[in-house]
């Protein structure tokens, strides 16, 4: 079972990302529960989507508390919430951000970081930081759970209310060529 | 979905959607004549989804979106009484608001389905998953179901227009899931075909026993009871009827499920599923998606040699009384998790009901009520270990608290 955290800000599609991310492991024979954290919404303000996975069925019907995968795709998200909270060790911490793995502050016990300057990305292909499709191209790249076709089959069932499907397709498949994963831990992370 | 044997698809397809989108495909495949609908959350976007699929052509039903809850339920009692079949859905305050026509439904033993996308209640204001809203209409007279899962809410809609529309029922039935919980979280689900519906449905037998026809005018819904002539006797005869339509239900449920189950493969328990209670010393009791957790930490207790199981309601109303004190009958010690509030007996709900069940043993049983998820707070595995630990201090002979609140130091 793997348990994934993603990070956002309201109207970056934090939570379509979950359900496209779901509907993507399914297609890959996994079971799924993937539950949006909930608050009233508002455009900006942080928020949190959690899934679950595994090769059995998923009975918790719950939050998470202790994800091993997280996933921020607002490169300023960091700033306001502890996107670390609760992770065990070997973890794999996936971030949008212009910047290199180097760079970032990072706990210690971390196992994997990836970083994807996702917002350069959606300016080219949105017009707009909306960074979602592109950082579950990352999130392929950085955990190999999921595959670009698989999520590529997820988006075609989705309805976009922003952009068509062609440009999502892209950004997926440029969060995956454009992401750098680097292993940080000794043993072999999620 | 433990109960599910061999969950083989039989010629449906798969889809990964929320619970709200689960129901609303459960109203589709069951062909309702008509949809009358106002939002509320977390009920909206199941209304949406019905309102898609109608303008899609998927469904071919006619949707009325009226100015409140007040007139869908009103609109669909006319509509049911002309003989179409109808669904709707909603939630805490809009429940409140249909709750004058909600009181005439059953009296009038209207076949209706109706989802309650389950919601704590106002005030203090809070918009979020709790089964207050359902519990306090629990005596009215509606069959009520809870569901498990996003599966569980798809496949038990169609059931429950099977209970609803059997001559022994003539009963509307509220199909019941989890806000927040379940009516966003997502999960693979499996969408039966079309044609396996249809033939589960059979002919469609919507209110042969009172329709409006101009060819045939009848009066309904007759002014009686008070205290002298035929009044208090016809008054009865119809409560009497009511109180009987309810009990039949308890085997129509079961034979619908089992039916559904033959056809789809899918077995839910109808009434009660008792979960690891062969050996059980000590039982919970719980009620809808918060089942999940509960199992696996039962799981784990399990593991530490603590022998504990799980009685989960599904069926409500009408409540299976004989069915939970026999599958409670050998245990030590009950805890009931309940996500609403009793206020008068400073319990959950459920609570007080198990207990008048457990009236009918011989024994007396040590129980206790343990309330959790209010206004959307999460009920964990951990939330259960330590109902777990509680109920086995229980069982070993320490005196019962009431009621234990789980989120109170969350």
């Amino acid at each position: 079972m793997h348990e994934v955290r993603l990070h956002g800000r309201g109207g970056q599609g934090a939570v379509l990302a979950s359900a496209i991310l779901a509907a993507a492991l399914v297609e890959e024979g996994q079971h799924v529960m993937a539950i949006p954290a909930f608050g009233f919404e508002r455009r900006g303000a942080p928020v949190v989507a959690f899934l679950r996975m595994s090769d059995q069925v998923i009975r918790r019907i719950t939050n998470i508390y202790s994800p091993d995968i997280v996933v921020v795709i607002d490169p300023t998200v960091a700033r306001a919430v502890d996107v670390f909270a609760g992770m065990p060790a070997n973890g794999t911490y996936i971030l949008a951000t212009n910047r290199q793995p180097g760079e970032l502050e990072l706990p210690s016990h971390l196992g994997r970081v990836a970083v994807c300057d996702a917002t350069h990305i959606a300016m080219d292909i949105f017009k707009r930081q909306i960074t979602n499709t592109i950082m579950l191209g990352a999130f392929a790249k950085a955990t190999g759970l999921v595959s670009v076709a698989a999520l590529e089959t997820a988006l075609e069932e989705t309805d976009f209310r922003d952009a068509g499907l062609r440009q999502n397709i892209e950004a997926v498949r440029r969060g995956y060529a454009e992401t750098t994963v680097v292993n940080l831990g000794k043993e072999k992370a999620a | 979905m433990s109960d599910v044997k061999e969950s083989k698809s039989k010629g449906g397809k798969v889809i990964v959607c929320d619970g709200n989108e689960a129901a609303a495909w459960g109203a589709c495949l069951s062909r309702p004549d008509m949809v009358a609908v106002y939002p509320i959350t977390p009920q909206s976007s199941l209304v949406e989804y019905l309102a898609k699929f109608i303008a899609e052509g998927k469904m071919d039903a006619e949707l009325m979106d009226v100015e409140g809850e007040h007139t869908v339920l009103s609109v669909l009692h006319g509509a049911c009484l002309a003989g179409a079949r109808t669904y709707s859905a909603t939630s805490a305050q809009g429940l409140a608001f249909m709750f004058e026509p909600y009181f005439r439904t059953p009296g009038l033993r209207l076949p209706m389905v109706v989802s309650l996308v389950t919601r704590d209640a106002v005030s203090p204001t809070c918009v979020w998953g709790g089964q207050q809203d359902a519990m306090t209409v629990k005596e009215v007279g509606w069959i009520h179901m809870y569901c498990e899962t996003q599966q569980e809410i798809l496949d038990t809609i169609p059931i429950a227009y099977k209970v609803a529309e059997h001559p022994d029922v003539m009963l509307p039935v509220n199909v019941n899931h989890d806000g927040n919980y379940l009516s966003y979280g997502v999960a693979r689900v499996e969408l039966p075909e079309q044609e396996l519906v249809d033939s589960f449905l059979g002919e469609k037998q919507v209110n042969w026993h009172a329709c409006l026809d101009p060819e045939r005018p009848m009066a309904v819904d007759p002014l009686t009871g008070g205290a002298g002539g035929a009044g208090p006797a016809t008054f009865v005869r119809y409560r009497k009827g009511l109180c009987s339509g309810m009990q039949s239900a308890l085997t129509v449920i079961e034979e619908a499920h089992a039916d559904w189950g033959r056809r789809t493969g899918r077995f839910w328990s109808p009434l009660i599923e008792e979960y690891r209670m062969d050996d059980a010393e000590v039982a919970l009791v719980t009620i809808g998606s918060m089942t999940g957790a509960a199992k696996d930490a039962v799981d784990e207790a399990r593991l530490d040699g603590r022998k504990v199981g799980i009685v989960k309601i599904k069926t409500f109303r009408p409540f299976p009384i004989h069915r939970i004190a026999k599958a409670l009958s050998r245990v030590k010690a009950v805890g009931v998790v309940d996500r609403a509030v009793n206020f008068g007996w400073n319990s959950g709900p459920v609570f007080q009901e198990v207990l008048a069940a457990l009236y009918h043993l011989p024994v007396r049983i040590p129980a206790m009520s343990f309330i959790g998820g209010l206004a959307g707070a999460d009920i964990t595995v951990e939330h259960f270990a330590r109902v777990v630990d509680r109920v086995n201090r229980l069982a070993a002979g320490e005196a019962s608290s009431l009621p234990v609140w789980l989120n109170e130091n969350d």
